[in-house]
C-alpha cells in the first residue's frame, strides 16, 4: 500500500477546482452584467429621445413635449472646464513634489491628506464652495460648480501622477543627470515625459468621475432652464438635470432623465476609451 | 595649503600617493583621488583611497562586490551625491582642480557615465542622442553631431535608417552602445562605465571591449568590471580594491602577471571573491 490518496480523492480535488473556477466566473460574470444591466435599462428607457433635438434643443416648457438638452450638455463641459483648470495644475504640480521633491514625512502626510480628501464625501464639498463662494457672491454661478467639481478631482490626479512618476525608473533620472541635466530638468524633460500618458490617462479618469457628480453641484451650480451666458450665473449640467427631471410627475421628463444618464454615461465611456487609447500608443518604459 | 602639500609631498612623498602614483611614470595625469574616505549614513564604504587616472588610457577597477568600486565610480563625477545619506571626506582633482567645488552639471558634462544596465530614455534614437547636446545648450548642429556619435560608438551602419525609431526597439548590446554614443555626444573629457557589460551577451560584450580600445585615443575611460579577462583584455591600468581599500594599482600586464600583493595574487588565481 503505498502512501498516496487514491482515485476517489484525486476526483474530489478536480470536483473542488471546478466548483471554484465555476463560483469565480459567475463573480465575474454578475460584475459585469451589471453594467450591461444598466446600460440596457438607460437603452430601453431613454435611447428613443436620444435625437437630434436632445443635443440642439432648450428644454420644453412644462407641459409641451419634445425639447433637449443642449444647455445642460454645454453647461457640463464648461463646468467641467472649470474644474479642470483648478484640478490639473494642481493635482500634476502636486504630485510632482510629492514625488520628486518632498521628503518622507511631508510626502506621508500630503499622501495622507489626499487620501482624506477624496474621502471627503461630494455634499460636504458642495458647502464648502457654498459657503466660500456662493454665500460671498450672493448667487449661484457655475464657478461655484466649477470650484466644486475642481476640489474633487485634485486627490485623484495628485496621487495617480504621483504614483506614475514613481514607477518611472531611477535609473533614466541618473542618464539624464549624468549628461549634466540639473534636477528640474531631468524632472521636466525625462521624468515626466516618461510618465505623461499615465498622467493623461488619470485626468480623463478623474474628469470622468467628477462628470458625473450632482451633490457638489445642488446648490453651487444650481440649474437653469436656459442657456447660461458667461461663468457668473446659474448653470444646467447633466447630473443634476437627470436628478431633476427623474423626481418630477411627468412622464416626457422622465424620458428625457433616462436620455440624459444614458448620454453621461456615453461620455463618460467615451473618456475612458480615449484614456486606453493613449495609454496603448507611443514608447512606453519596459518593465 | 594646498601647495604647501604639494611641496611636502615632492620633499617626502606619502607612500600611499607615491605607491599611487607608481605606475604612471611618463604619463599625463587626468584625474586624481586623494586620500577618499568615503560614508553612506554611519557606514564607511572606502577608507584612505588615492590613486589617478592616466588622460587617453583605460583604467579598470576590480574586486569582488561589494569591494567599493563602483562608488569609487560614482564619486568620480559625484552621482553618490544621488544617495541623501552619503558623505566624502578627501580630495578629488580634474585636471588639478578639485570637482567638489565645480558646478555639478559642468562636471557631469565633463565626466560622463555608462552604466550597468542599459538606460536608454523612452525616446526616439535620435533624441536620445540630442538629448545631452540640448540640455548642455549646444550651438552646433545637433544632426551632426548625433550622427558623429554613432559613428563613435560604432552604431550607425545599424540604426541609420531608424533614427526615428524608439530606442527601446534596439537590443540589449545596441541599447548599451546607444548609451554610450549618448555620453560620447557631449564630449566628455572622461567617460566612467559601471560594468557595462554585466547585463549583455558574449557578442555584444566583444562589441564594447573593441569599442573602448577605439575611444582611448579621444577620451580617458574608466571601466568598472568584476570580469577579470574583461579588464586584462580591455584595460592599460588596473586598481585591485577589496573591503573598501585600494590594494594594488599597476599596469594591467605586471597586476596580472606579477601582482606585488598576496590578496592581488590570491583573487586573480581565482582563489576568492
Amino acid at each position: 500500500m503505498s502512501g498516496w490518496a487514491g482515485t476517489g480523492h484525486r476526483r474530489y480535488r478536480k470536483a473542488v477546482n471546478y466548483l471554484m473556477l465555476g463560483s469565480m466566473a459567475l463573480c465575474a460574470l454578475l460584475v459585469v452584467g451589471v453594467l450591461f444591466f444598466i446600460l440596457g435599462c438607460l437603452l430601453w428607457n431613454g435611447g428613443s429621445d436620444v435625437n437630434l433635438n436632445f443635443f440642439t434643443k432648450l428644454p420644453a416648457p412644462v407641459g409641451e413635449t419634445g425639447g433637449g438638452m443642449a444647455n445642460a450638455i454645454v453647461g457640463s463641459i464648461k463646468l467641467l472646464l472649470l474644474a479642470s483648470l483648478i484640478g490639473i495644475p494642481l493635482g500634476v504640480v502636486g504630485g510632482i513634489y510629492m514625488a520628486e521633491f518632498a521628503g518622507k514625512l511631508s510626502a506621508f502626510v500630503l499622501q495622507y491628506t489626499a487620501d482624506l480628501l477624496n474621502g471627503v464625501p461630494s455634499i460636504v464639498i458642495g458647502i464648502f464652495a457654498y459657503s466660500l463662494i456662493v454665500l460671498r457672491m450672493k448667487h449661484f454661478s457655475a464657478i461655484a460648480g466649477g470650484f466644486a467639481l475642481g476640489i474633487m478631482m485634485i486627490p485623484i490626479t495628485i496621487r495617480s501622477t504621483e504614483q506614475f512618476l514613481r514607477s518611472v525608473p531611477g535609473s533614466l533620472r541618473e542618464a539624464a543627470m549624468a549628461l549634466g541635466a540639473s534636477k528640474w530638468k531631468t524632472i521636466v524633460s525625462v521624468v515626466v515625459p516618461a510618465a505623461y500618458r499615465g498622467i493623461l490617462t488619470a485626468i480623463l479618469l478623474s474628469l470622468a468621475r467628477v462628470a458625473g457628480e450632482t451633490a457638489p453641484l445642488l446648490f453651487t451650480a444650481l440649474n437653469n432652464r436656459f442657456w447660461s451666458p458667461g461663468w457668473n450665473q446659474p448653470i444646467a449640467s447633466l447630473p443634476v438635470v437627470v436628478y431633476t427631471y427623474a423626481l418630477s410627475a411627468y412622464d416626457d421628463w422622465h424620458r428625457q432623465a433616462w436620455a440624459a444618464g444614458l448620454v453621461l454615461l456615453g461620455m463618460v465611456l467615451l473618456t475612458n476609451i480615449i484614456a486606453r487609447a493613449i495609454l496603448s500608443r507611443g514608447i512606453s518604459v519596459p518593465r | 595649503m594646498n601647495a604647501a602639500l604639494g611641496a611636502a609631498q615632492k620633499t617626502a612623498p606619502d607612500s600611499a600617493l607615491a605607491a599611487a602614483r607608481a605606475p604612471l611614470a611618463g604619463k599625463e595625469i587626468r584625474l586624481e583621488v586623494r586620500n577618499l574616505n568615503f560614508y553612506y549614513g554611519a557606514k564607511q564604504a572606502l577608507f584612505d583611497v588615492s590613486f589617478s587616472v592616466p588622460t587617453k588610457h583605460v583604467t579598470a577597477l576590480i574586486g569582488p562586490s561589494g569591494c567599493g568600486k563602483s562608488t569609487l565610480l560614482r564619486t568620480l563625477n559625484r552621482m553618490h551625491e544621488t544617495v541623501k545619506v552619503s558623505r566624502l571626506a578627501g580630495q578629488i582633482l580634474l585636471d588639478g582642480e578639485s570637482i567638489l567645488d565645480q558646478d555639478v552639471t559642468r562636471l557631469r558634462r565633463r565626466v560622463g557615465m555608462v552604466f550597468q544596465r542599459p538606460n536608454p530614455f523612452p525616446k526616439s534614437i535620435f533624441d536620445n542622442i540630442a538629448y545631452g547636446l540640448r540640455v548642455n545648450g549646444y550651438k552646433g548642429s545637433i544632426p551632426e553631431a548625433v550622427e558623429k556619435s554613432l559613428h563613435r560608438a560604432a552604431l550607425w551602419d545599424e540604426v541609420k535608417d531608424s533614427l526615428h525609431k524608439s530606442a527601446y526597439a534596439l537590443s540589449g548590446g545596441q541599447q548599451q552602445r546607444l548609451c554610450i554614443a549618448r555620453a560620447l555626444a557631449v564630449d566628455p573629457e572622461v567617460l566612467l562605465l559601471d560594468e557595462p557589460c554585466s547585463a549583455l551577451d558574449p557578442i555584444s560584450t566583444a562589441k564594447i571591449e573593441e569599442l573602448l580600445f577605439n575611444l582611448k585615443d579621444m577620451c580617458t575611460l574608466v571601466i568598472v568590471t568584476h570580469n577579470m579577462q574583461q579588464a586584462a583584455r580591455s584595460s592599460d591600468l588596473t586598481a585591485f580594491m577589496l573591503e573598501g581599500r585600494l590594494v594594488e594599482f599597476q599596469s594591467t600586464e605586471q597586476l596580472f602577471t606579477t601582482p606585488s600583493d598576496p590578496r592581488t595574487e590570491a583573487y586573480i588565481t581565482g582563489r576568492f571573491g
